[in-house]
C-alpha cells in the first residue's frame, strides 16, 4: 500500500462518496488510487468549484472533500476554502505538493499552500510522512467538523503519496491535547438567562448560520413556540425558522426587514445564537447592548464580546444548550410584544416600485417558492439575486443556502452541483445574476458531464447590480466599469451545453415557466429579465 | 485606555508555528511589543512569550484568538507586576581613552558588564528587567553605539501566585 491508497482509505472509513477535484501531476498518485474505490470523483470545471461544490455537499448532508494539484491548483482553491471559512463550513481540502526534496526550491508548480491559506484554514497540514497519513486523516476530518467548524488543508508531496506504507492502522479517536471544544453550555450561565427571560418583557431570538451548522434549529423551533419568542435572523440563519412561521420576523441587518431591526432595537432581553455580530447583520454593535441584555450563544469563545460585550455569555453546542433550556419551566410574559411586532410588521413593509416590462424579484420568487417542493434546497448567489431571494424566498423545511460571509460571487452554481449529488431526490435550484453566472458557467459542462439535474435561474439586468446600485446612490450615478454588454445569449449558450433554456421577459406566463422550470427532469436553465435600474435597498 | 499585557503561550514545537502566531498578530492587527521563543523543558513543547498592548478588548482578544489555534496548548497572562521578568541585550559600543571611565562607571551602577573588547569598541551584557535593559541603552546614548541585539521580554508568573 502506497500513500495515496491510504489516503483513499482515510476517505472511505469516513463514509465519504464524492471527491470534487481537478487533477496535475502533483495529485496524480491520489487520483490513480482513486480508481480502485468506490468513491465518485467529479471533475470541477475550475478549482474554486470543486470547494464550493464540497461545501454545497457539506451543508446538506455530506461530507466536502476536494481534492487538487500542486501550485496553481492549489492557490485557485484559496477562494474556496476562504468562503468555507468566513460561513464555518467543514472541508477537507486535499493539495498535491511537489516532492518534498524540492520543496522551497521554487520548482515547477510549486507554491506554498500551507502558507498561503493559513488564515483561511481551521488547520492545515504538510505530510511529511506517509506513515503520519491516517492519523492525519483522522485528525482533519475530527477537527474540521467538531466545535467551530471549518476547512481542513492537507497538503500532500508526491513522494509521499507513492511511498509505502508498513502498516495502515486507522486509529479509532483523535489525541489532541491542544483541541477540545466546548460541548455543554455552562449550566450556571444556562440559569441565568432563564431567569432573565422571566424578568423580560421583550424577548427576542437572533438565530445565524451556527444554528444550522450546530444542527439545533429543531430545538429553536422548539424553544421559540413553547414560550412565544419572536425570532430574526441573519443571512446565515435563514432556513431556521419557515418563513411563513408567524413567531419569524425576517433577516436583520443592512439589507434585512425594517421591521427586523426595530424588533432587535427594542428588545429587552436579546438572545444571539451562532452569530458573529457582523457589520452586515448589525450595523452599530453597541446598540445591541444598549438598554438591554445580550445573551451571547456560540460554540466559539473567541466570538464572544468581539463585536459586542454581552450580559450573559455562554459557549458551547445550541442543541446542548437549547435541550437544556427547554427541559426548564419558565413563564414568560403576554403577547403584548408579540402583537406590537406583528403591527410593525404590517406598518414597516416596504412597498416596491412596480417595474413594468421585466420580471419583477418579489413576485416572481414569491411565486416560485410557493411552487417549490417544501423540502428544496434554495442557493442564493452573491449580489441583488442574493437580497431579493433573501427577502422574497418562502424557506419551508428545505434549506437556503448562500455565501454570506465572504460574499463569493460564483458560488451558486458548483454549491448547487454539490447539494445535488448529496440529495438526488430533493429540488436544487440555484439563483445568480449574470455577473456571478459568468464566473462559474464552465461548470455547466460538470452538470453534463455527471448528470447532475440543478435549476439554474439567472436574473438578468446586465449590470454588476449590487455595485450599480452603490454607485447609483453613492457616486450620482457615475457607473464605473459594472456594465456586463459582450455577455453571452444564454438560450445559445444553454444549447451549446444541450441545455434548456427558458427566458422570462416579464411576469405574462411567469407561472407557466415556473411549471416547466421545476418540472424539468435534466439540468435546467431560466433567464429572468429583471430592471436594470432596480433597486436591493428598501424604500421606507 | 492602553495596556500592556505578557502572555506566556506554551506551542506545539512544530515548524511554521511561530508563522502561524506572528501571522494571527499581524492578521488581527495586534500590536505585538516583544517576542520570545525557546524550548522548554519537555523537547517537543516550545514557550513564546509575547508582550503586546492594547484596549481591554484587545488584550481579551489575543488571549482567545491565542486559545483557538490548534497548536496551542496553553497561554497564560499575566501583568508585569504579576511576574517575574528579564531581558537580555548585548550593546556595541565605541570607546576611547576619554570615555572609557564613564562607560564602566554607567555599566557598573546598571550591573552591566563587558563581555569583550577589542582597541575601539566594547560590548556589553545586562540581563535585567525590559526597564532597567531601556534605562541603561538610553545612558549608552552618551556614547556612539555601533550595535544593540535585545531578546525581548521572558517572564514566569511570580512563585508566590501558582
Amino acid at each position: 500500500m502506497i500513500g495515496a491508497d491510504a489516503m483513499i482509505k482515510c476517505l472511505e472509513l469516513e463514509g465519504v462518496t464524492t471527491v470534487y477535484g481537478y487533477p496535475g501531476v502533483a495529485i496524480c498518485p491520489f487520483y490513480n488510487s482513486l480508481l480502485e474505490s468506490n468513491i465518485r470523483s467529479i471533475l470541477v470545471r475550475t478549482e474554486q468549484s470543486a470547494a464550493h461544490a464540497a461545501s454545497g455537499m457539506a451543508r446538506t448532508g455530506g461530507i466536502g472533500v476536494c481534492a487538487v494539484t500542486s501550485g496553481p491548483g492549489a492557490t485557485n482553491l484559496i477562494t474556496g476554502i476562504a468562503t468555507a471559512f468566513a460561513d464555518s463550513i467543514p472541508l477537507i481540502c486535499i493539495t498535491g505538493q511537489v516532492n518534498s526534496a524540492l520543496l522551497g526550491s521554487d520548482v515547477f508548480q510549486e507554491a506554498d499552500i500551507t502558507g498561503a491559506a493559513e488564515s483561511f484554514v481551521k488547520y492545515s497540514y504538510l505530510v511529511k510522512n506517509a506513515d503520519d497519513i491516517p492519523r492525519i486523516f483522522k485528525e482533519a476530518v475530527h477537527i474540521a467538523t467538531t466545535g467551530r467548524k471549518g476547512p481542513v488543508l492537507i497538503d500532500v508531496p508526491m513522494d509521499v503519496q507513492n511511498a509505502q506504507i508498513k502498516n495502515f492502522n486507522y486509529p479509532d479517536s483523535v489525541q489532541l491535547r491542544t483541541y477540545k471544544p466546548t460541548v455543554n453550555g455552562n449550566a450556571l450561565q444556562i440559569k441565568k438567562v432563564l431567569k432573565a427571560l422571566e424578568k423580560a418583557q421583550k424577548p427576542l431570538m437572533c438565530v445565524g448560520g451556527g444554528v444550522l451548522l450546530g444542527g439545533a434549529k429543531k430545538q429553536i423551533k422548539e424553544f421559540a413556540h413553547k414560550h412565544n419568542i419572536p425570532v430574526v435572523s441573519t443571512m446565515m440563519g435563514i432556513g431556521v425558522m419557515e418563513t411563513e412561521d408567524p413567531l419569524y420576523f425576517g433577516m436583520v441587518g443592512n439589507n434585512g426587514k425594517p421591521y427586523a431591526n426595530k424588533a432587535m432595537n427594542e428588545s429587552d432581553l436579546l438572545i444571539m445564537v451562532g452569530a458573529r455580530v457582523a457589520d452586515r447583520a448589525v450595523n452599530q454593535p453597541d446598540l445591541i447592548t444598549k438598554n438591554k441584555v445580550l445573551v451571547h450563544i456560540d460554540v466559539d469563545p473567541a466570538e464572544i464580546g468581539k463585536n459586542a460585550g454581552p450580559t450573559i455569555p455562554i459557549v458551547g453546542e445550541a442543541a446542548n444548550i437549547f435541550d437544556e433550556m427547554l427541559a426548564a419551566e419558565v413563564t414568560v410574559s403576554d403577547d403584548a410584544w408579540l402583537n406590537s411586532l406583528s403591527y410593525y410588521r404590517e406598518q414597516l413593509t416596504p412597498k416596491r416600485e412596480e417595474h413594468p416590462g421585466f420580471v419583477d424579484p418579489e413576485i416572481f420568487l414569491n411565486m416560485l417558492s410557493d411552487k417549490m417542493d417544501s423540502d428544496s434546497i434554495y442557493i442564493a448567489d452573491v449580489g441583488q439575486n442574493q437580497i431579493w431571494s433573501c427577502a422574497y424566498v418562502k424557506v419551508k423545511e428545505g434549506s437556503f443556502l448562500t455565501s454570506g460571509g465572504m460574499g463569493t460571487m460564483g458560488y451558486s452554481i458548483p454549491a448547487g452541483i454539490g447539494a445535488k449529488l448529496q440529495n438526488p431526490d430533493k429540488q436544487v435550484i440555484a439563483v445568480c445574476g449574470d455577473g456571478s453566472f459568468q464566473m462559474s458557467m464552465c461548470e455547466l459542462a460538470t452538470m453534463r458531464q455527471h448528470g447532475v439535474n440543478l435549476k439554474i435561474i439567472v436574473m438578468k439586468n446586465n449590470y454588476l447590480g449590487m455595485v450599480r446600485e452603490y454607485q447609483h446612490f453613492t457616486y450620482k450615478d457615475n457607473y464605473s466599469v459594472v456594465n456586463l454588454d459582450g455577455s453571452p445569449d444564454l438560450s445559445k449558450l444553454a444549447s451549446a451545453y444541450d441545455m434548456e433554456c427558458i427566458v422570462l421577459k416579464d411576469m405574462n406566463k411567469a407561472e407557466e415557466a415556473i411549471d416547466r422550470f421545476l418540472s424539468a427532469n435534466e439540468p435546467i436553465l431560466m433567464e429572468c429579465c429583471v430592471d436594470p435600474m432596480d433597486i436591493v435597498r428598501y424604500q421606507v | 485606555m492602553s495596556m500592556k499585557k505578557i502572555y506566556s503561550v506554551l506551542v506545539e514545537n512544530r515548524s511554521g508555528v511561530l508563522s502561524k502566531v506572528a501571522g494571527l498578530f499581524a492578521r488581527r492587527c495586534f500590536n505585538i511589543d516583544s517576542l520570545a521563543v525557546g524550548e522548554t523543558d519537555s523537547r517537543d513543547v516550545s514557550c513564546m512569550t509575547i508582550v503586546s498592548s492594547g484596549d481591554a478588548r484587545t488584550l481579551e482578544q489575543i488571549e482567545k484568538q491565542l486559545n483557538k489555534k490548534l497548536d496551542v496548548i496553553k497561554v497564560k497572562t499575566f501583568t508585569q507586576d504579576k511576574s517575574v521578568s528579564r531581558e537580555m541585550m548585548l550593546v556595541k559600543v565605541k570607546y576611547n581613552k576619554n570615555n572609557r571611565k564613564e562607560i564602566m562607571e554607567i555599566c557598573d551602577i546598571q550591573k552591566a558588564t563587558i563581555v569583550d573588547m577589542s582597541k575601539t569598541v566594547l560590548t556589553i551584557l545586562i540581563c535585567d528587567e525590559p526597564e532597567k535593559v531601556q534605562l541603561l541603552l538610553e545612558s549608552l546614548k552618551v556614547t556612539s553605539i555601533v550595535e544593540v541585539a535585545r531578546t525581548g521580554t521572558l517572564a514566569l508568573s511570580k512563585c508566590a501566585d501558582s
